[in-house]
């Protein structure tokens, strides 16, 4: 039996005039789980985002939110925090009071408010003017915000846009163990190193397109692992780049290094060859596409 | 509703608007006031418009509410200017998306918001009334004004009926400004365009064209608040100023609601 989906999108599309922003987009998103948003810029992430939260109509399509159906927000939003395009107060309000107006109004207890800023470090600085925080203390409201409603489903729009790397590490700590507890986070992010450290699957988008959605680890391990060789002498570059290609490997030189495609089986089998031709290797490294790789070639940017 | 009705009041609390509102209304009530009694004498008139209102009609039982009715038309610009900003900042602040993700219902954001906007109007008229009536016992012993009936049963009735007079040209003026801030979606061109055609655009087309102030909002809204005046009936300017009013505001909650939010 499959598991129960938190996200649920058919064939869904956005269009703004003569613009497809979003084009027929399916994917899904298994409860409990981190799933990373990716793609360039205008690539309809944030469209989409929206038509999930209710606050645009979709042109054509369907979706789902925790079983829901997206043409009946009130019924979901309830269990969903979201932060989209970053986060958005009152800035004459303090923090503290920021998140009273909304936890007034989604009829939360107001209590758990002053929980909710020490989570996210802001415990000494509720009382201060939304105005006087930086960029990275106002993405830290904008999560507490987002976790107000204790939710089932945590959608973030580029979490940590402005946040230092212990600040970005508090918040792939905190994402994780959310996940642990249950939550679905749903996550989009440039930072492709991140989403690839927490997210068990990966939905990409390219030209208001999926091209991808599955298992970040389906993903990876599709990719052609690499071996980097630097021999002694620049020169024999040229020489180690024919050994690899009348074995069947593709290779190109990149800054005074032979990139081979291949596993890590063939790194042996490619020492002894530029032994046997008389080079002498400098490093032999097997290296695994990272997602970022991947993205790149994918999305072709 | 309620939700966002207490939401809504945790912003208009707030500390600077709290405050600019109060010497708003106090700048309005006592120059107004200050102006009526202290030229009283004055052949330029002591009222709005150059209108001159003697010492036999300020002593009459309506003379203490008379300055509070006539302060209606500045504070009706202060309301618009409030209720514009509080509904159009939530899409320069771009809190609206907020808003919409914690409470989905269009509707009830809307009428949430302008019942706390309704009651931020009371106590604005409130304060106007009691600052205006304590100034008027205070000026009318300076211009050796009788003030015996003021105090009367007819008093409190013509106070009730000017308070209520007053609070529905207010909320009416506030509304305007709400119109006016979810249709521009800018504060700033919200406020400017409304305070323009109150002040400037209805007054002047009111002097050039016959009888057009019969169907300005600004206009009939100044009327309500002083109980009718001698060219338009209380009654007329009441139900067509507020007909124009909720036309207008179904008109705007219609494209609030079917509207997408993309900031």
């Amino acid at each position: 039996m499959s598991s129960p989906l938190a996200l649920d999108v058919a064939d869904l599309s956005k269009k703004y005039g003569k613009r497809m922003a979003l084009s027929h987009a399916n994917f899904e998103v298994p409860m409990g789980s981190i799933c990373g948003f990716v793609g360039p810029n205008g690539s309809g992430k944030t469209t989409t985002i929206r038509m999930l939260l209710g606050l645009i109509t979709p042109t054509t399509g369907s979706g789902h939110v925790l079983g829901e159906s997206i043409t009946h927000p009130e019924k979901y939003l309830p269990r969903v925090g979201a932060m989209i395009e970053g986060p958005a107060f009152y800035p004459a309000l303090t923090g503290l009071q920021n998140l009273t107006v909304l936890a007034k109004l989604g009829g939360f207890d107001v209590k758990s408010i002053q929980g909710l800023l020490d989570l996210v470090d802001l415990g000494d600085r509720g009382n201060s003017k939304y105005k006087t925080y930086s960029l990275g203390m106002k993405q830290r409201l904008g999560i507490a915000a987002a976790l107000l409603p204790n939710p089932k489903l945590l959608v973030l729009d580029e979490p940590t846009n402005g946040l230092d790397p212990a600040g970005i590490q508090e918040v792939r700590n905190l994402l994780r163990k959310l996940a642990d507890a249950g939550t679905t986070v749903f996550v989009s992010s440039h930072l492709l190193s991140e989403i690839e450290m927490i997210s068990d699957h990966l939905v990409m988008l390219r030209l208001g397109k999926v091209i991808f959605s599955g298992k970040t680890s389906e993903l990876l391990a599709k990719q052609q692992p690499v071996i980097v060789a630097v021999p002694e002498k620049v020169g024999d570059l040229e020489k180690l780049a024919q050994i690899a290609k009348s074995a069947g490997h593709d290779c190109k030189i990149i800054d005074n290094a032979l990139h081979v495609s291949g596993s890590s089986d063939y790194s042996a089998k490619l020492n002894k060859a530029a032994f046997d031709a008389g080079i002498i290797l400098e490093s032999l490294t097997p290296v695994k596409a990272s997602l970022e790789d991947t993205f790149f070639e994918m999305t072709g940017e | 509703m309620w939700n966002v009705f207490q939401a809504e009041l945790v912003k208009l609390r707030r500390a600077s608007l709290s405050l600019s509102t109060i010497a708003a209304v106090t700048f309005v009530t006592g120059l107004v006031t200050s102006l009526l009694f202290l030229l009283v004498d004055s052949p330029q008139g002591n009222g709005e418009r150059g209108v001159r209102i003697s010492r036999d009609v300020l002593a009459l039982p309506s003379g203490a509410s008379l300055s509070f009715s006539n302060s209606a038309g500045l504070l009706g610009i202060v309301a618009l200017c409030i209720f514009a900003a509080q509904t159009a900042q939530e899409y320069t602040y771009g809190t609206l998306r907020n808003l919409l993700v914690r409470q989905p219902s269009r509707m009830k954001i809307l009428l949430g918001k302008l019942g706390s906007m309704k009651l931020f109007a009371i106590a604005m008229v409130t304060l106007s009334a009691t600052l205006a009536i304590s100034l008027s016992y205070l000026l009318a012993g300076v211009k050796d004004i009788s003030t015996s009936a003021w105090s009367t049963a007819d008093a409190r009735s013509a106070l009730l009926r000017g308070f209520i007079n007053v609070l529905l040209a207010t909320i009416g003026y506030g509304i305007f400004g709400m119109i006016l801030g979810l249709l521009f979606r800018s504060p700033i061109s919200a406020i400017s365009i409304g305070v323009i055609w109150n002040l400037i655009i209805e007054g002047l087309l009111s002097v050039f064209v016959k009888n057009i102030d019969r169907y300005f909002p600004g206009q009939l809204l100044s009327t309500v608040a002083v109980g009718g005046t001698d060219k338009i009936s209380y009654q007329y300017a009441l139900i067509t100023s507020y007909s124009f009013l909720l036309g207008g505001l179904a008109v705007v909650a219609f494209l609030f609601k079917k509207r997408d939010v993309a900031n």
